[in-house]
C-alpha cells in the first residue's frame, strides 16, 4: 500500500480518484472513465514531479523517514550476495538495531554494517527503530576490526534516529561505545565507505560514517539533531521543526556543499520509496565505484587519508 | 511620569551601572543553599564547604589552582570559519557569540594551556561550560587538536577537563564532525605514547562524551557530575521510566565501571602529577613546599635531580 507524506495529500486525493473511476469502469462495463483517469493518472505525475522539484528541508526530513523507503536489510538482500550476519558484542548481547556481517559486492568479499529500522510494527520493535544500543556498536567494532585483519572492504548503510536514550544502553556506556567505533572507523586499514540511506541521525550516525568516502541519497538527511529536538531546546518548542530544519542546513546538498559528504546519489522521481528495485541498484554501483576510487592505497595510506579528510573539514563553509 | 529615568538613556545607564555595583560577595550554594564567602569559595576552587558540590569553575580559575604558583602559558586556536550556516533560531548565532563573549570575558568554550603541576610538564585543556554551554563547535574541536599537537610536538601529556551540554546545534554538521575530529587529536597523542588524561566535570553530555571525553588513557570524574550521552528528561520522556537515584552522576559511572576514579576537586591536582608522572618515567612526586618556578633557573633540574630525596613509602 502507498503511504502518503502530509505534504503529499493533494496527491493522494487525485490518484485516489483515478483508482476510483478505475473500480466503477470495472463493475460497470457501459461507461468508459478510462480517459478520465488517464488524465488523472498525468496530473498526478505532474503533481508528483511539482512536490519532488525543490523539497524543503522538513519535508526532506519526512521523505527520509518514509516508511516505505528501501532499509539496510533490503539493500543487503538485493546488492549483496551469501549475506552472512555475524552477531554479537562477545560482552553483553547481540543488538537487532544494527545489521552486519560477511557479504559479497558482486565478487568482492566485504563487511557490511548498517542500521535497521523495520519496515512494520513487529520488525520495528525487533530492530528498535534503528535505535542502537551499545552492543550495536561494539559488534560493530568487532566487525570492522575482522575486516581490518582480513583486508575487507567495509561498507556502512546509515538510517537511524540516532542511538537508544535507554536506562541500560546508558548504563553500559553508550558515549564510550560510539566513541570507540568512531575511534575504529579512524584505524582500520582498508577502505571505509558510508551511504547515508534514510535518517543520519547524530552521533549514533558518525559511529559508522566516519569514512573514506561518505554517501548521501539525494532526499536524505544528516545532522547533529532532529529538526524536533533541536526547536524544543532553541525555539522552546517542537512545533517549530521547520525552522530548525532550514537552520540546521542537513540536506544532502547542504552537506555537499560543506565538503562533510563526498557525493549524491541522485533519486527517481518521487523519491526512493517510489522507486525501491532502481534505487538499491543505483546505490550498489555507487558503493562499487567508491570502493573502487580507494583500492590500490595501502591501508597506512587509506588510514592517513580518512584523517586528513575529518581534519581538513570545516575550511568550506557555505557560499550565500 | 518619571521623567528622570526617561532621561537617562537606558543603553548608556546600564553600561555605567554594570561598573558601579560592588560584585557580589555571597554566593549560594546551588545544592545546599549554603551563603559562601567569595574569599573562601575561591580558595575551595568553587567547591560548597557545606556539602562538598562541585560548582562551575571557569577555565581561567582552574587553571590558576592547578598549575604552579598559577603560571600557565595560554596556546593558541587557530580560528575556525565565522558562523559558517548563517544559523538563526530566536536570536542569530553571532548575537549569542557575543552575548557568552561579553558574559564569560573568553573568547570561545575551551582554553587551552601549557605549564607545570608539581613540576610536571603538560598541556591542558579545560571546557568552559558558562560559555554557551560549553558547546562543541569548530573551535572547540581546533582547540583539541592544537592540544594534541602542542602536547606532541612537546612530548607532554594532555589532560582535559570536560564540560559540556554537547555538540553545538547553531554549527549543525560541523558541530557533529568535530567527533571525528578530536578523535584523530587523540589518536595523535596515543600514538606518540603520550599519556591522555580526562578529567570529566559535571556535566558532560551528549557529543562530547561520545567522543573525546571517553576516550583517555585514565578517566576521573569530580564527585557528583553528570555524565551521560542522553540526558535524565531525554530518557524518562523517551521510557516514561523514573530513573534511580544518583543514575548518570559520576559515582554510578565508577559503579558501572565506565570510571577509574571519582576525586574531589581538591587533590585532583597531586593525583594528575602522580598518575603523569608514573606513566612517564618520572620519579615520584617530592611533597612538601616547592619553591615557585620563577625562583628556581631550571625546574627540570629540581624534579630530575632533588638534592634531599624524600622518603618514599
Amino acid at each position: 500500500m502507498n503511504h502518503y507524506l502530509e505534504f503529499e495529500k493533494p496527491l493522494a486525493e487525485i490518484e485516489g480518484k483515478a483508482e476510483e473511476l478505475r473500480a466503477m469502469a470495472r463493475t460497470n462495463e457501459d461507461v468508459d472513465l478510462e480517459k478520465e483517469a488517464v488524465a488523472l493518472d498525468k496530473k498526478a505525475a505532474q503533481m508528483l514531479q511539482d512536490l519532488y522539484k525543490d523539497l524543503t528541508p522538513w519535508r526532506k526530513c519526512q521523505v527520509a523517514r518514509h516508511p516505505n523507503r528501501p532499509h539496510c536489510k533490503d539493500y543487503i538482500e538485493a546488492l549483496f550476495s551469501e549475506y552472512t550476519p555475524l552477531a554479537g558484542d562477545r560482552n553483553f548481547a547481540e543488538d537487532d538495531a544494527v545489521m552486519g556481517g560477511l557479504a559479497r559486492l558482486g565478487d568482492r568479499a566485504v563487511v557490511v554494517i548498517g542500521h535497521e529500522k523495520g519496515a512494520d510494527t513487529k520488525s520495528r520493535l525487533h530492530h528498535n527503530f534503528g535505535m542502537a544500543r551499545p552492543e550495536g556498536y561494539r559488534k560493530a567494532i568487532r566487525l570492522m576490526d575482522m575486516a581490518d585483519r582480513f583486508g575487507l572492504p567495509v561498507v556502512t548503510l546509515i538510517d537511524t534516529p540516532g542511538a537508544y536514550p535507554g536506562k541500560g544502553a546508558e548504563e553500559r556506556g553508550q558515549s564510550e561505545a560510539i566513541a570507540r567505533s568512531t575511534e575504529k572507523c579512524l584505524q582500520i586499514g582498508v577502505p571505509l565507505v558510508s551511504v547515508v540511506i534514510g535518517e543520519g541521525g547524530s552521533g549514533g550516525a558518525v559511529a559508522f560514517a566516519t569514512a573514506n568516502r561518505v554517501a548521501m541519497l539525494e532526499h536524505s538527511v544528516y545532522s547533529v539533531i532532529s529538526p524536533e529536538g533541536c526547536a524544543s531546546i532553541l525555539w522552546k518548542d517542537a512545533e517549530k521543526m521547520r525552522d530548525a530544519a532550514e537552520a540546521l542546513r542537513l540536506t544532502a546538498q547542504d552537506l555537499h556543499k560543506l565538503g562533510v559528504i563526498d557525493r549524491i546519489i541522485p533519486e527517481l522521481q518521487g523519491g526512493a520509496q517510489r522507486n525501491r528495485t532502481q534505487m538499491m541498484e543505483t546505490v550498489g554501483k555507487n558503493i562499487d565505484t567508491m570502493i573502487d576510487e580507494l583500492s590500490g592505497f595501502s591501508p597506512k595510506k587509506l588510514v592517513a587519508m580518512r584523517r586528513q579528510k575529518f581534519l581538513d573539514i570545516g575550511s568550506k563553509g557555505l557560499a550565500a | 511620569m518619571n521623567w528622570i529615568s526617561n532621561y537617562v538613556r537606558p543603553k548608556i545607564n546600564s553600561l555605567f551601572s554594570r561598573r558601579e555595583i560592588p560584585e557580589n560577595l555571597w554566593t549560594k550554594c546551588d545544592e545546599c543553599g549554603t551563603m559562601l564567602f567569595h574569599r573562601e569559595l575561591s580558595d575551595s576552587q568553587n567547591v560548597c564547604s557545606n556539602c562538598n558540590n562541585h560548582m562551575h569553575i571557569s577555565p581561567r580559575d582552574r587553571f590558576a589552582a592547578l598549575f604552579d604558583g598559577g603560571i600557565f602559558t595560554e596556546l593558541e586556536v587557530p580560528a575556525p570559519a565565522h558562523d559558517p550556516l548563517q544559523f538563526r533560531d530566536q536570536k542569530k548565532y553571532p548575537d549569542r557569540l557575543k552575548a557568552a563573549q561579553k558574559a564569560t570575558l573568553e573568547s570561545e568554550a575551551m582554553l587551552i594551556a601549557e605549564g607545570e603541576i608539581y613540576r610536571t610538564p603538560i598541556v591542558a585543556a579545560a571546557q568552559d561550560f558558562g560559555f554557551m554551554a560549553g558547546s562543541m563547535g569548530m573551535y572547540v574541536g581546533n582547540a583539541i587538536i592544537a592540544a594534541a599537537e602542542r602536547a606532541v610536538a612537546t612530548r607532554k601529556p594532555l589532560v582535559l577537563f570536560s564540560a559540556a551540554g554537547g555538540a553545538r546545534m547553531q554549527e549543525g554538521i560541523l558541530s557533529l564532525m568535530q567527533m571525528p575530529r578530536t578523535t584523530v587529536a587523540i589518536q595523535m597523542l596515543k600514538e606518540a605514547n603520550l599519556p591522555y588524561i580526562v578529567v570529566l566535570t559535571h556535566p558532560t553530555t551528549g557529543g562530547v562524551t561520545a567522543s573525546y571525553a571517553m576516550l583517555g588513557d585514565v578517566q576521573i570524574a569530580e564527585p557528583g557530575a553528570l555524565i551521560c550521552f542522553a540526558g535524565p528528561r531525554v530518557i524518562e520522556q523517551t521510557i516514561r521510566e523514573t530513573l534511580p537515584e544518583g543514575f548518570q552522576r559520576a559515582e554510578y559511572l565508577l559503579d558501572h565501571g565506565m570510571l577509574d576514579r571519582v576525586t574531589h576537586r581538591q587533590h585532583l591536582k597531586e593525583e594528575l602529577a602522580t598518575i603523569i608522572r608514573m606513566l612517564t618515567g618520572l620519579p615520584a612526586l617530592v611533597k612538601g613546599d616547592l619553591p615557585k618556578p620563577d625562583e628556581t633557573p631550571a625546574p627540570s633540574v629540581a624534579a630530575d635531580a632533588p638534592s634531599d630525596p624524600a622518603p618514599k613509602s
